[in-house]
């Protein structure tokens, strides 16, 4: 093997485009999803909304994962890192510092977009697997960060910090639960609606550019290297604002909780839901919540052959995630409308 | 100075079980272009069915090449059947399906022979090496094997029709398709072979580790690193890497104050960013050019 350059023909895309109206719902699809987000607590048990919970907060860790691969075309393995700093950032403000739940999340926003535009710096000169791997690293490096002794008068070492869970403010009849539910839910639509304003927007803009064509971008003139960074700021805050909603609705932080193992999850999730596809991450959220248990119900032993087994048929049957799956559904009702 | 030479000698030991890994994801890597995140499980499966048939009186070296030839049939079969459809599928779809790859194996390993930590046998024994208390001869073995492998590698690609198909195959497919290479089949054969060359790994490793499903998790994670430090599309590289990567994290862990054991993963983890930064291609990588 020469160590001549050799030119290579641009193969196989990493990401696949996807057209700027093909990332929404429309409106009034989205209006029906959310009234029934907004009704359905009232009617289920405190474990259902809990776990309702936990979907918000998955979806929008995986959607901030869909803008930065989706949107710029950037791989990471490395979100759990993300969501650890957002979660440790909430818990420690709140439990040193003594700091309002609500006042913590803006405040994890900050910080994780900070650490994730300077680890965005170094990570400009990857691309394509090697970025992969060096956000791989970043996740497997976190949990072993956490645990430095001299951090352990913060973040309590191996053992973790316990969170307490706000109650209903202004004495609202709520469980405890029900609240943060609606809390969750409130910072969700927040951001869904900043996210698809910001594909839309001129960065968005530029984000896609770089995603299909990174030449051809640099050369319209778009600065590739403040919007790759910024995308992966704008990601990594929005994982760390799931991550700081996580630990307060989990009531605890440990090291172990964000292992690499999250990641793939995450990454996972964005695959099922569709890769590009903002309300797929919420699909994508479900099934890393939901398939686990289900597999573990089907058989115990082989929960994890059964989970791959799944992962096959979703990559295979519908290559596109539940986006495809949306598409049809649309096909098929326009037909139905025709008739 | 006798602890440092302790150290390096200590980190080209286990430098070589990284270095073995390492040369089984440059081989799918080149073939495929993609990281076989799957790679490691494979391997432990693979040392699985030797510890198994030896399990049935095999004898060591028949349970060897029998494993050998199962692993390079499978790795065909995974690809024929699994990989082939996803050839033209992006780059993230490839993933997920290694991950995939990654989960089924994993547990059915554990389903087929549960998660208790069983000894692995070793053809080298574990006496002293040459008198020396720093390594033993199953170290020495190992070390060995690697460097043999290499070569043998070596020679199979530069000297062989087959070695310069293959390689024809994954630099310019295009061209190697009209002049009659069958390049989808030499994609199989690559799978095969890094099969192979992960389930070697994984035997040589399995001793010095011990056989359980999450053996390779760790091991992986610095073969990757070792691939990536030599550059992905160097086997040489990726042996070299391997080593090095052994030495560096066994020299940190001893002479950093406060890195020990536990901090010695993310060293060698940002060691690999930092080459990526200064050197993208890897040390010995080819650097590889677009055309617009």
């Amino acid at each position: 093997m020469s160590a001549a350059e050799e030119v290579v023909a641009e193969g196989h895309q990493a990401v696949e485009a996807v057209p700027k109206r093909a990332m929404t719902l429309g409106t009034g699809t989205s209006l029906v999803v959310l009234a029934a987000l907004l009704i359905v607590p009232v009617f289920v048990k405190n474990f259902i909304i809990f776990q309702m919970t936990m979907l918000l907060i998955y979806g929008l860790a995986v959607l901030a994962l869909n803008i930065l691969t989706g949107g710029s075309g950037q791989f990471s393995l490395g979100q759990s890192a993300f969501y650890a700093v957002g979660a440790y950032t909430s818990a420690v403000l709140m439990e040193h510092a003594n700091i309002n739940y609500a006042l913590t999340i803006p405040i994890s926003a900050v910080v994780c977009f900070g650490f994730g535009y300077l680890f965005g710096k170094p990570a400009l000169r990857l691309s394509g697997v090697y970025l992969a791997l060096a956000t791989f690293a970043l996740a497997t490096a976190m949990p072993q960060l956490l645990k430095l002794n001299f951090l352990e008068h913060w973040t309590g070492g191996v053992q973790g910090l316990v969170v307490t869970k706000p109650d209903a403010p202004f004495g609202l009849p709520m469980s405890q639960d029900m609240w943060l539910y609606y809390f969750t839910l409130l910072v969700t639509i927040a951001i869904y609606i900043f996210s698809v304003n910001l594909l839309r927007s001129r960065s968005g803009r530029a984000f896609m550019a770089i995603r299909d064509n990174e030449i051809a971008a640099s050369s319209m003139g778009v600065n590739v290297a403040l919007y790759k960074t910024l995308a992966f700021g704008v990601s990594a805050a929005i994982t760390g604002i799931a991550g700081s909603l996580g630990a307060i609705a989990v009531q605890f932080v440990a090291p172990d909780s964000y292992t690499i193992t999250l990641a793939i999850s995450l990454f996972l999730g964005m695959v099922v839901g569709g890769v590009g596809w903002l309300p797929g991450s919420f699909v994508g959220a479900a099934f890393i919540i939901f398939v686990p248990n289900m597999a573990e119900s089907i058989s115990k032993g082989l929960s994890g052959a059964v989970f791959g087994v799944l992962l096959f048929l979703v990559i295979y049957l519908v290559p596109h995630g539940a986006r495809q799956i949306a598409i049809l559904g649309h096909q098929l009702a326009g037909k139905l409308r025709k008739n | 100075m006798e602890l440092f030479t302790n150290q390096v000698l200590a980190g080209i030991a286990t430098g070589a079980i990284y270095a073995c890994m390492a040369l089984a994801v440059v081989m799918i890597y080149q073939a495929i272009d993609h990281l076989n995140f799957a790679q490691g499980e494979m391997a432990m499966f693979s040392t699985f069915i030797s510890w198994q048939l030896m399990q049935w009186g095999v004898p060591y070296w028949a349970a060897f090449v029998i494993t050998l030839a199962f692993s390079f049939v499978a790795g065909i079969a995974i690809e024929r059947i699994l990989f082939k459809p996803l050839a033209k599928a992006p780059v993230l779809t490839n993933v997920a399906g290694f991950i995939a790859l990654y989960a089924i194996i994993n547990s059915t390993a554990g389903l087929l022979w549960d998660f208790t930590i069983k000894q692995y046998p070793t053809p080298f024994g574990s006496a002293p090496f040459l008198g020396s208390q720093l390594i033993s001869t199953h170290q020495a073995g190992m070390i060995g094997v690697t460097v043999l492998l290499l070569l043998g590698l070596y020679f199979f690609f530069q000297y062989t029709r087959i070695g310069l198909a293959m390689r024809a195959a994954a630099s310019v497919p295009e061209s190697a398709r009209l002049v009659g290479i069958n390049t989808s089949w030499m994609i199989a054969l690559g799978w095969g072979m890094a099969t192979a060359i992960g389930s070697i790994a994984g035997m040589l490793i399995a001793p010095v580790v011990f056989l359980e499903p999450n053996m390779m998790g760790g091991v992986l994670i610095y073969g990757f690193a070792a691939a990536v430090l030599g550059g992905l599309t160097s086997p040489f590289g990726a042996v070299v890497g391997g080593f090095l990567v052994g030495v560096f994290e066994n020299l940190a862990g001893t002479y950093i104050p406060g890195v020990g054991n536990e901090l010695k993963l993310p060293i060698a983890l940002a060691l690999i960013i930092s080459v990526l930064v200064v050197k993208p291609a890897g040390l010995f990588g080819r650097h590889i050019v677009k055309r617009v």
